[in-house]
């Protein structure tokens, strides 16, 4: 809320020599700052991987860059999660692959493109516990299903969105762009969807007849 | 790989060549096979495709899903390293604020260059392209023909490997028989555009890549290419057999550890320096060219990365290939008493006549593949078809207001889920609402891999309004002086995207995709920005005298005549082909030129 809103709208070089003298100042953070920060959106003060890192390794939310939100901000990120893409018979929710450990990467990121998000998910996350506090008396990752959807249907239609909700739904929107983006790159969710390549074969056959067919090609 | 540091250079060599990406790879490699002793020096680092690349990776596994940061501008696992539109500590400018005025520069500064993550398009320049002043009274003509250059294209595709059919289109050449690698089969929305396409004349035909699509014939191509040079045949042959096929997984961009595809280090360099005849040295930036009296090149001078330091390398003959404005660069920064507006640039053309390819694109949903059955489209990596351009009639009657033309690429499959990839989700199902819960993951499914889109990228001939010069001021980290770039779009520019908008439009309402076109108004933000493209040639152009070019036919400078180019500098326009292919056949062509000088002693 406070400076960091219009990084994005910085040029790139400037964006590039912020985060640079960042990296420099602040090699490593302070677990008592870290802490006392993750309640604020102020953009945290990280390092990015740099031009040159290793792309063979497999990462982690947390290699790079420490995460921030707290137990509560977790709890309240892992249920909406879970609302947006819960599991089923043929496949697994959203937080049961790690996604709200990825959001929560995201929105610690050190760049300037992922500081409006961070914003909108910290206060949104605040938001919705408060709601859910005020409607049901418990905050959201405590609620029903039934009351969980409640909250989320006011939030899901732009056209019908009360005016005192339009900044939680502008976050939902978001966070279920994150949470679905976030689910559908890992291997469960690219099952889910129907990727079924990145497999090495001998040959490469080209389309099934099934497929041919479904399109009035065969 | 063996590479050499600035303490170990030797006191000369035979050639000086500045950049190890297309152009620089394939100088190496036809000068070293025929027993040429070659320097080349790269501003970045030794990368190895072999360890370094990540093939299988999956978004998951990289930060922020891979996406692209300041950090790694086309994402985390595309295989380019301390690259991108701006690289920090080397900055470059643009002359003007506005928009449509703006070049944007893609710079790559590893081992290999931009072959590391390139799209492996490689189509052949045809007969039109080198003479556009001839045909459409615009531009320049090429001091060189079609009928120069396809030898070299032979030789290029044999050596690197793509893959594509004979189709025996106009002004897209067909390759010799037995060069090309077979094609490989078509996807779903290839086939079903190829099938829908021809309501509006749209003729789709495999595209040609440099993807190996079976093991090259290691047996009879080495013959070919080195005639009567055992030793260059040998060293061939046993590299050719370390190449495998494709194997029908991951992104290209990515880069490929198994060799299957082109890039510089695996096809040129690896066997360049199985001869013995080359040293790499990496993180060398090179500053300058120097000169003797006589206004002969005497070697470079180079920072190098490693401690700052500046050195020089000697050597009889310079060739530059550090990608064509990074040569232009050089050239202009190399002031002499005999040289004081840049080396080479007695005519004042060197930073003149940049091109890019003309481009926009359409993208579409079809409804025809919801739910498609599930299967595997990953394919080689990148299309496996286009559509090239036929409208030779009209071009010719004078009925499209712009000369050349406009190919389309595909954007189309069931390809690996990115972050984005239920963008847009929410129109699809029509509501107006967010979905989420069980319908989200329905939907998700049904309207997983149903797009369609071509991307145009067309000619561009060389205008007065887009060169590039030093900047007054502005220095890099090196204090080497900077470029600063103009650009002007001409209205044969504007008349193609208008044309390539309305194409493409109808192409995809013909595929059953719902589409408006962008507004004519925002005909500037329909288009691509120059450089934006990474086709960027020109700015020191070949031609027939030596008052209008900056090289002769053979990319050799006028001015000084042991100083050659092997990048797209030498590039009199831009077709509306892919550059790197020309680019490969162009220095193999010139470095045979410049070992025959050498043999004659006229360098
Ligand atoms: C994403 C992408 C997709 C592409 N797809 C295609 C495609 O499908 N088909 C196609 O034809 N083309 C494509 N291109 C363009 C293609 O990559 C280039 O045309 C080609 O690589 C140019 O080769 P080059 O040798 O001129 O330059 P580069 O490959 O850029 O190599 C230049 C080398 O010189 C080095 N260098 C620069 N300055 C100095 C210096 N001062 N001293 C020492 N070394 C220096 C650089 O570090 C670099 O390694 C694509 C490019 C990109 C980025
Ligand atoms: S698709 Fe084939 S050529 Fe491309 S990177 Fe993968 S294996 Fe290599």
């Amino acid at each position: 809320m406070s400076t960091p809103v219009d990084l994005p709208r910085m040029d790139r070089r400037k964006a590039i020599q912020w985060m640079l003298s960042t990296a420099a100042t602040v090699a490593a953070r302070d677990t008592g700052l870290h802490a006392a920060e993750s309640t604020t959106t102020a953009p945290p003060l990280a390092k990015g991987y740099g031009p040159d890192p290793s792309m063979v390794k497999v990462y982690q939310p947390g290699d790079v860059w420490p995460l921030t939100l707290s137990e509560p901000q977790r709890r309240a990120a892992h249920a909406l999660c879970d609302v947006i893409i819960p599991a089923d018979a043929s496949s697994p929710s959203a937080s049961s692959v790690g996604v709200p450990d990825f959001i929560d990467e995201w929105i610690s990121s050190p760049y300037p493109a992922q500081a409006t998000d961070r914003r909108i998910v910290l206060e949104g996350l605040k938001w919705i516990d408060d709601e859910a506090s005020r409607r049901f008396k418990k905050v959201f990752a405590e609620l029903t299903d039934e009351q969980q959807t409640a909250i989320c249907d006011d939030l899901c239609h732009p056209a019908k969105t009360k005016p005192e909700h339009k900044a939680a739904a502008a976050f939902f929107k978001r966070y279920r762009d994150l949470t679905a983006g976030g689910y559908y790159t890992t291997a469960e969710g690219m099952k889910a969807i129907g990727y079924v390549g990145n497999v090495a074969s001998a040959t490469f056959d080209g389309p099934p007849l099934e497929a041919l067919k479904h399109v009035g090609l065969a | 790989m063996p590479v050499i540091t600035s303490n170990t250079l030797k006191d000369t060599y035979d050639v000086i060549i500045v950049g190890s990406g297309a152009g620089g790879g394939q100088t190496a490699y036809t000068l070293t096979m025929e027993g040429v002793k070659v320097l080349m020096l790269e501003a970045g680092r030794s990368f190895d495709p072999a360890t370094e690349v990540a093939m299988f990776q999956l978004p998951s596994h990289a930060p922020l899903r891979g996406v692209s940061t300041p950090d790694k501008q086309y994402g985390f696992h595309d295989c380019s390293i301390n690259s991108g539109w701006n690289i920090p500590g080397e900055p470059y400018t643009n002359a003007s604020p506005e928009p449509e005025h703006q070049f944007r520069w893609w710079r790559q500064r590893m081992m290999g260059g931009r072959t590391n993550h390139w799209g492996r398009i490689s189509l052949r320049n045809g007969p039109y392209d080198f003479k556009p002043r001839t045909r459409f009274g615009a531009g320049f003509d090429w001091p060189i023909g079609y009928e120069d250059v396809a030898p070299y294209y032979d030789k290029v595709e044999m050596l690197v490997g793509v893959f594509g059919t004979n189709e025996g289109l106009e002004n897209s050449p067909d390759s010799s028989p037995g060069v090309l690698q077979p094609a490989p089969k078509l996807r779903v929305g290839e086939l079903y555009a190829q099938k829908h396409g021809q309501k509006v004349g749209a003729k789709i035909v495999p595209i040609h890549r440099a993807v190996l699509t079976k093991p090259q014939d290691a047996d009879t191509l080495p013959a070919k290419l080195h005639p009567k040079n055992a030793k260059a045949q040998r060293i061939l042959a046993e590299h050719m057999r370390m190449r495998a096929p494709c194997f029908w997984a991951t992104d290209c961009h990515r880069g490929c550890a198994i060799r299957a595809n082109y890039d510089s280090q695996t096809v040129h360099l690896r066997p360049a320096l199985a001869t013995e005849n080359l040293d790499i040295l990496p993180n060398a930036m090179a500053r300058e060219v120097t000169i003797d009296k006589q206004g002969k090149a005497t070697g470079v001078t180079f920072i190098d990365k490693t401690n700052g330091q500046e050195r020089h390398a000697a050597g009889r003959v310079v060739v530059l290939a550090a990608s064509s404005q990074e040569s232009v660069r050089l050239l202009l920064n190399s002031k002499s008493a005999l040289f004081p507006h840049g080396l080479a640039n007695s005519s004042g053309k060197v930073g003149k006549y940049i091109t890019d390819s003309v481009s926009s694109s359409v993208g579409a949903h079809i409804p025809a593949f919801e739910n498609m059955p599930v299967h595997n489209e990953d394919g080689a990596g990148g299309p496996h078809a286009y559509v090239p351009w036929t409208l030779h009639d009209q071009n010719r009657n004078g009925e499209l207001g712009f000369p050349g033309g406009y190919h389309l690429e595909f954007t189309t499959g069931r390809q690996m889920p990115s972050l984005t990839v239920v963008n847009g989700i929410d129109r699809l199902a029509g509501d107006g609402g967010v979905l989420y819960g069980k319908r989200l993951k329905e939907d998700a499914r049904r309207f997983y891999g149903c797009n369609l889109g071509f991307g145009a990228q067309g000619t561009m001939l060389p205008n007065d309004g887009t060169y590039c010069e030093l900047d007054p001021t502005l220095k890099d980290q090196w204090g080497i002086p900077v470029l600063r770039f103009h650009w002007k779009w001409t209205d044969f520019d504007l008349n193609q995207v208008r044309h390539q908008q309305k194409f493409i439009t109808e192409l995809l309402q013909a595929a059953g995709g719902k589409v408006s076109p962008k507004t004519e108004a925002d005909i500037f933000k329909t288009m691509k920005p120059g450089g934006s493209v990474i086709h960027e040639v020109g700015g020191a152009i070949m031609g027939e005298d030596r008052e209008t070019s900056v090289t002769n036919q053979w990319s050799q400078t006028w001015d000084v005549k042991n100083l050659f180019l092997a990048d797209g500098a030498p590039f009199a326009s831009t077709a509306d082909k892919n550059p790197t292919l020309t680019i490969m056949a162009l220095a193999w062509r010139m470095a045979d030129h410049l070992m025959d000088e050498l043999k004659k002693g006229n360098l």
